[in-house]
């Protein structure tokens, strides 16, 4: 199937900013999925609220946009209720860590077989430019005019200790990686959390003085370097990318079959 | 001094002179421009206050009541979802008797997402005991603030001072800003009566048996019962300070009229030119703007619609199966009144449709030629298949 096939073309243009990371994201996540070789019905897109979110308008799947920071809360009850279906779960850093960090971390806590995609652009883009969770200390923003003084989450690390059975990371700069991360996380059986580090121009490169949207992808490209590099070992400021952790564990849906069968005692 | 405003800095302006101490919100669009710029007057020192950025409004609230149980002035924002979302904490704010201040933008409630105004929100939070203020334009945003605060301290009730996303919330317009001085006569320094005090420790929000749970629910009626009087007191008092004044209703034209439009919020200002319109062709309409909602001011409006044959209340809101808010509650107040109009009722302008003049005079004309109200709300300007 063509990528284009995936898409719902009545709902463009998009409402993304010249620049914005996320088309980059929305390309890359088509490409794992056409890659893998899925149907369009064998696909449920549940998004919450943000520019991030948007994504689930704009591709041709079974799609709910749903309710600030609530998207993994439906996803659950879509996926216990139709479990043979692929769960797919774009998310901005305020919804998934601020408003919807409570479902974030019971998601991985259960190893649910859902993919959460968390673009992070440490800012919230569709309500002008104010700090998340994500943006950490001394960044600016609307709400932080003279600097943050709060400290952000480690997306990765959260994901892992809360439970998460597949954890990676890359950028918009690594678009062919996205692919790759994205394949393995819908195939992995459990919670998987992918985290996409995807540039906002208009506020956090404006607010920080990152510069163009090429510019912060350049940054993307200096400031990140893959798994167990030499680099890593001489900077360790540099971000990692690649499969951060991903191990077995059991998976809720079939752990939830098992009790069915067991209580049923096989009749 | 008069500035161009927008209506979201209305209220940032009001907060300012209101000296509030603590500040916490969730960024909701058409909300947002409200927090903002108090983040930055706090940042710049403009505002002796603290500005917490919460994860979501659910804590903005839990967040304010906590600072409000310390004593001080405080401040939230939100709209639509967001004030959907803060419910549970509605009620118990109102519960503990704070004198929280929340400016509420009026949005539409999801699914299918909409940004645009409706009344559905802040009316469906009706029972949550807040008071609510509905209001017209910037200055009216400002003003009603500054009197929320002196209303809620006084009352030791919750105040929510509504206005309409985007026709009010981001359009500008020449605001008169008091001088801090007179804002300062008008609301002296918070004198909390309910406070956490290290001095003297007493136990808040405890279990409540059935022995004394009605009583505690019954003096937040009877709180709310003596709101009207304390809130025309304080409005003459704003009216000798800075001579405005708004009432808890507005009564236009409605002495000689035979029929009465009855409307809220920015349809208010449309309202008054189709009223304009209409007299000028000699047609005997007069326009009752409702302010107050909550406590709802039954008593003036008994008395601004004495003679008045017919009226239209126009609801920019929806209670699904029931029909239009303000109606509902406009014939549970003029029930019992025997010399009482026939109350038509119609729904307009959800989610962020225009209601314009014509609208208006459509609703004038169609209740003008009726002889009895339909027995559900009339939904005016929908698309035909």
């Amino acid at each position: 199937m063509a990528i284009k096939d995936y898409l719902r073309e009545r709902f463009f243009p998009h409402m993304w900013c010249p620049g914005c990371g996320h088309g980059i994201v929305l390309n890359n996540m088509l490409r794992s999925i056409e890659q893998l070789g899925l149907s369009k019905n064998e696909i449920v897109m549940v998004s919450g609220i943000g520019c991030s979110s948007r994504i689930s308008g704009y591709v041709d799947f079974h799609t709910l946009h749903t309710i600030h920071g609530r998207a993994l809360a439906f996803a659950t009850g879509v996926k216990l209720g139709l479990p043979e279906l692929n769960v797919i779960v774009p998310m901005g850093d305020g919804d998934a860590l601020a408003i919807g960090g409570n479902h974030f971390i019971h998601a991985a806590r259960r190893n649910i077989d859902i993919t959460a995609i968390v673009m992070n652009n440490r800012i919230y883009g569709m309500t002008g430019g104010q700090f998340s969770p994500l943006s950490g200390i001394g960044t600016m923003a609307t709400t932080a005019p003279f600097r943050n003084i709060d400290h952000d989450f480690d997306v990765a690390e959260l994901s892992k200790a809360a439970g998460a059975t597949f954890v990676a990371r890359t950028t918009t700069f690594h678009a062919k990686q996205i692919t790759d991360i994205i394949k393995q996380a819908i195939l992995h059986e459990g919670f998987s959390v992918v985290e996409i580090l995807t540039q906002c121009p208009t506020y956090f490169g404006r607010k920080n003085r990152e510069g163009s949207a090429s510019n912060m992808m350049e940054l993307y490209k200096k400031n990140t370097t893959p798994i167990g590099s030499q680099a890593k070992q001489e900077n360790p400021e540099l971000i990692e990318r690649g499969i951060l952790h991903e191990v077995e564990a059991p998976e809720y849906c079939n752990e939830y079959d098992k009790i069915i069968k067991a209580a049923m005692k096989g009749k | 001094m008069k500035q161009v405003l927008e209506g979201s800095h209305a209220v940032s302006e009001a907060v300012r002179l209101a000296r509030v101490q603590v500040i916490s919100a969730y960024p909701i669009t058409p909300q947002t421009h409200i927090v903002e710029a108090i983040s930055e007057q706090c940042s710049s020192g403009r505002l002796a206050a603290r500005f917490m950025c919460v994860e979501s409004e659910h804590s903005a609230m839990a967040s304010v009541i906590g600072a409000a149980s310390g004593g001080v002035r405080t401040f939230t924002a939100t709209s639509g979802q967001g004030l959907a979302y803060m419910h549970e904490l509605l009620h118990w704010a109102s519960g503990a008797r704070l004198p929280i201040v929340m400016a509420e933008v009026n949005r539409a409630l999801a699914p299918g997402w909409n940004i645009w105004v409706d009344q559905t929100d802040s009316l469906s939070q009706r029972d949550t005991g807040w008071i609510q203020l509905y209001c017209e334009d910037g200055q009216e945003v400002l003003d009603t603030t500054l009197l929320a605060y002196r209303l809620a301290e006084e009352i030791n009730l919750p105040v929510m001072v509504i206005l309409d996303a985007f026709f009010l919330s981001h359009t500008y317009e020449p605001v008169d800003i008091p001088d801090q001085e007179q804002v300062d006569e008008f609301l002296p320094p918070i004198e909390a009566k309910i406070i956490l005090d290290t001095a003297d420790p007493f136990a808040l929000g405890q279990m409540v048996p059935p022995g004394a749970y009605m009583e505690m629910r019954h003096d937040i009626q009877l709180a709310m019962e003596r709101v009207p009087t304390t809130y025309q007191q304080m409005d003459g008092l704003f009216a000798e300070l800075f001579g405005r004044s708004y009432g808890d209703v507005d009564s236009v034209l409605c002495d000689d009229a035979d029929i009465v439009l009855v409307v809220s919020g920015t349809v208010t200002g449309t309202c008054r030119q189709a009223l304009a319109d209409l007299r000028s062709l000699g047609e005997k309409a007069g326009m009752l703007k409702i302010k107050m909602f909550r406590p709802f001011p039954n008593e003036p409006i008994r008395r601004a619609l004495k003679g008045v044959s017919k009226i239209a209340v126009v609801d920019r809101n929806c209670s699904f199966g029931a029909g239009g808010i303000f109606a509902q509650e406009i014939r549970s107040a003029l029930c019992n009144f025997e010399t009482g109009p026939l109350v038509y009722s119609y729904i307009a302008g959800l989610g962020g449709r225009d209601i314009t003049g014509d609208t208006l005079k459509e609703i004038y004309y169609r209740t003008k030629s009726s002889e009895m109200p339909e027995m559900h709300s009339v939904w005016i300007g929908l698309n035909q298949e």
